[in-house]
């Protein structure tokens, strides 16, 4: 008998280099066909939400259903802005690294929506707790492009000083905490964030994004333990993107099939959204956000999406997945999903879509222009040397001052 | 013989030892159908299989600690953390169960298992890619710590890790994959081809644990180093026109006493190297041994040339990095001192 199982089990992904993708395996049920339920709705009560989508966007572009979130025209083309200004800076930062102007870039194609849905449906004042992908939240909150770039090449703009990996912002200003390297670390950080928020009477809450891969972390199953124990008031997001660099999403999920629905097992409601439909990612992250802020705990929401460009600049997805996956992916691109939403509406076209996109290319060009001449990573100015003692410690103790002046300063 | 580079020089240290044993398995965050973010499992999945190499859930604790299941199940795993900087999910696993094993359960229980990452800085990876934490892992009684600095050790050491029976961290300093590095980043990029540790052997060798190599004796000064300093100390030590004996530790734990002292008993005179934090890391311990031993031949205090006590800064890497004018300038004042 034992023979029989002789073997490492190891799940595969279903397409790998030089075969034809083909997703009619996957469950794309319509949109608006999932009920919206009550803010203070008991988690017990919640599990098909878990194994279900949640979509707004039909495929003739209309909103539709329970969840529609009933945004105005005003709100939705915000929306849509932010995530064409995301794309356009993410191409020009992509094609500067390409050039050596930058040590490192990620891009987050086809997963805008993820972030500046989510960025949208919550207030100014609650805090974020990003992954490297989620640029698109930073952008919509406002972050000027120049101060972005400027960390980016490490200049002597850059409010990092220089310390960080390229894409790594933090920005207190924006309530934006920031950005590890190291992945999951934020998890159950945003969990103590919420937490002393409510211990300090207040009702902004937190809100933070994993990747399917880092759902494999300690610290994804601690962040929901400490935030199912305490009941804090804390947006999970798992941003499911089908890949972990080449690890197919298989891996992390082993034989389960919803990411969401490891909330079930401790007690939180768990929500899968269409990561690729803003409305519905801004209706998911608005129901979480307002039964977190009225002391109904916590939420875990899996989005739904496609990562559809390379990890980072130091891969090449076309050595580890198959070509087009992006292109056949079944729930379509945020940006034209939008777009073609807010045409049918009456409240966008094709010509403002276009004369936008061109404009964006061009706020994007002038900020890099403005972003080199305070400096580039390779020839500087960048933040004065002696800054790398800084910040150690409040109080730089003699060791440090030794070295600093060892190294000259 | 073949000129390889580090990584396609490790890459046939497991190839082999897939083929020879078949209880060994090599897995770990990206290691199977892409063959690692630095290429060192390349191709071993499609020759081996997906049971003997293979991809894992990003979970540094539970790859260390399924390793030692598996090990303590008569297999032999070799994990692969991705980047040294993310081992630490894993350090309870390898403190407090790896490591005592042995010796909680008197010898019952044995867990061999070799852990692969990729070290150091250099490659402006920022504060979480360019870490060189081996300190703290020779902190930890019943681990073996090991870090090549050549593709010719790199092969016989991993060979010799994975024979071994003890647990083994296997550092790899990921700025010397592709070519030797002597601390300059203006000079441009050299290759292992044109190096004679960039000659390895096919077939089965081994490079034994705890053995260091000389390499370049001299009577001025011991330089002693592991990894990829010990290219800055022969670069700095040449440029400065000093005669020093260079030592490469390769072992780091238990490391060559033997070789250090005969040395620094001869030159009177030791500089010790790392790229890792200066204050606790092995350096002191090296620096306090060496004193403890050799107390009546020294000429001058014994130097630590290392990184500072700082994280890994991205922009100012070349200013962190101990490369070699630093080197040269501790030579200099090592020469002065009567
Ligand atoms: C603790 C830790 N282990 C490994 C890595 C290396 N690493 C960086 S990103 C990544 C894949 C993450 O995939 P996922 O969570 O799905 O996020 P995505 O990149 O798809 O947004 C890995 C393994 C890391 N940064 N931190
Ligand atoms: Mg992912």
């Amino acid at each position: 008998m034992a023979s029989s199982n002789k073997g490492i089990q190891v799940p595969t992904p279903r397409f790998r280099p030089g075969d034809r993708p083909n997703f009619d395996h996957l469950d794309v049920p319509q949109a608006g066909g999932l009920p919206k339920p009550a803010v203070d709705a008991d988690s017990q009560n919640l599990k098909e939400f878990a194994f279900g989508l949640v979509r707004v966007l039909n495929h003739n572009h209309c909103a539709i259903g329970d969840w529609d979130p009933h945004l105005s025209s005003g709100m939705l083309l915000d929306g849509l802005k932010s995530m064409v200004l995301t794309r356009a800076y993410d191409n020009r930062m992509m094609k500067m690294q390409r050039t050596k102007r930058l040590s490192f870039y990620m891009k987050c194609l086809g997963e805008e929506a993820v972030a500046i849905a989510g960025a949208a449906a919550l207030r100014d004042d609650d805090m974020l707790f990003p992954s490297y992908r989620q640029q698109g939240a930073l952008i919509h909150r406002g972050a000027d492009l120049v101060d972005m770039m400027c960390h980016c090449i490490s200049n002597s703009r850059d409010n990092l000083l220089g310390r960080q990996l390229p894409v790594h912002y933090a920005r207190k200003d924006l309530n934006w905490f920031s950005i590890s390297g190291n992945l999951g670390t934020q998890f159950p950080q945003a969990v103590g964030w919420g937490v002393a928020s409510r211990a300090k009477g207040n009702d902004a809450i937190a809100c933070s994004w994993i990747g399917d891969g880092t759902s494999a972390t300690g610290d994804f199953h601690a962040a929901c333990t400490m935030a199912s124990t305490y009941n804090a008031p804390v947006i999970l997001n798992i941003v499911n993107n089908q890949w972990a660099i080449s690890t197919h999403e298989s891996i992390a999920a082993g034989s389960a099939e919803s990411f969401a629905a490891k909330a079930i097992g401790y007690g939180i409601p768990g929500i899968r959204v269409d990561g690729n439909d803003f409305l519905a990612v801004y209706a998911v992250t608005k129901w979480a956000a307002e039964r977190a802020r009225a002391g109904l705990g916590p939420t875990l929401i899996e989005t739904f999406t496609y990562r559809g460009e390379a990890h980072s600049t130091s891969d090449d997805p076309s050595k580890y997945r198959a070509q087009d996956e992006w292109k056949l992916w079944p729930l379509g691109d945020p940006v034209e999903r939008l777009k073609s939403h807010l045409i049918v509406n009456g409240d966008w076209s094709e010509a403002e879509h276009d004369d936008y996109e061109a404009q964006c290319t061009d706020e994007v060009t002038k900020a890099w222009k403005e972003s080199v001449s305070y400096g580039t990573l390779e020839d500087g100015p960048h933040s004065p040397v002696e800054t790398i003692f800084e910040d150690v410690f409040t109080e730089q103790p003699w060791h440090l001052r030794r070295q600093r002046q060892a190294l000259g300063y | 013989m073949a000129s390889m580079t580090m990584i396609q020089a490790l890459n046939n240290a497991l190839d082999l030892k897939l083929t020879d044993d078949p209880s060994v398995v090599a897995f770990g965050e990206d290691v199977g159908y892409f063959g690692g973010v630095f290429g060192v499992t390349k191709g071993l999945q499609e020759k081996h299989g997906s049971g003997r190499v293979y991809d894992s859930p990003i979970n540094e604790g539970a790859i260390i600690a399924m390793a030692m299941g598996m090990a303590v199940n008569g297999m032999r795993p070799v994990a692969e953390i991705q980047f040294a900087d993310y081992i630490f999910p894993g350090f309870d696993q390898i403190l407090s169960e790896l490591s005592r094993i042995r010796y909680r359960s008197a010898g019952q229980y044995t867990a061999p298992v070799t852990i692969r990452t990729p070290c150091g800085g250099g490659i402006y990876g920022g504060q979480t890619h360019s870490m060189s934490p081996e300190a703290f892992f020779t902190h930890i009684p019943g681990l073996i710590v090991m870090m090549p600095s050549n593709p010719y050790d790199a092969k016989g050491m991993l060979i010799s890790a994975m024979e071994n029976d003890d647990p083994v961290i296997f550092f790899e300093p990921k700025r010397l994959y592709n070519g030797p590095f002597t601390g300059d980043p203006h000079v441009p990029a050299s290759s292992w081809t044109k190096h004679p540790k960039g000659e390895v052997p096919e077939g089965h060798y081994t490079v034994p644990i705890g053995k260091a190599d000389i390499l370049r004796e001299g009577s001025d000064v011991t330089m002693v180093g592991y990894g990829t300093m010990v290219h800055v100390a022969l670069a700095a030590a040449e440029e400065a026109g000093v005669d020093a004996e260079i030592i490469d530790l390769r072992t780091i734990i238990p490391y060559d006493v033997d070789a250090v002292t005969n040395s620094v008993k001869k030159t009177g005179r030791c500089i010790v190297l790392h790229e890792a934090p200066r204050t606790s890391g092995f350096g002191a311990e090296l620096t306090a041994q060496i004193q403890e031993d050799c107390f009546y031949s020294l000429e001058a205090p014994v130097m630590r040339i290392t990184g500072w006590d700082t994280p890994y800064p991205h922009a100012h890497e070349w200013s962190y990095f101990p490369g070699k004018s630093r080197v040269m300038q501790a030579l200099k004042t090592m020469m002065e001192t009567v």
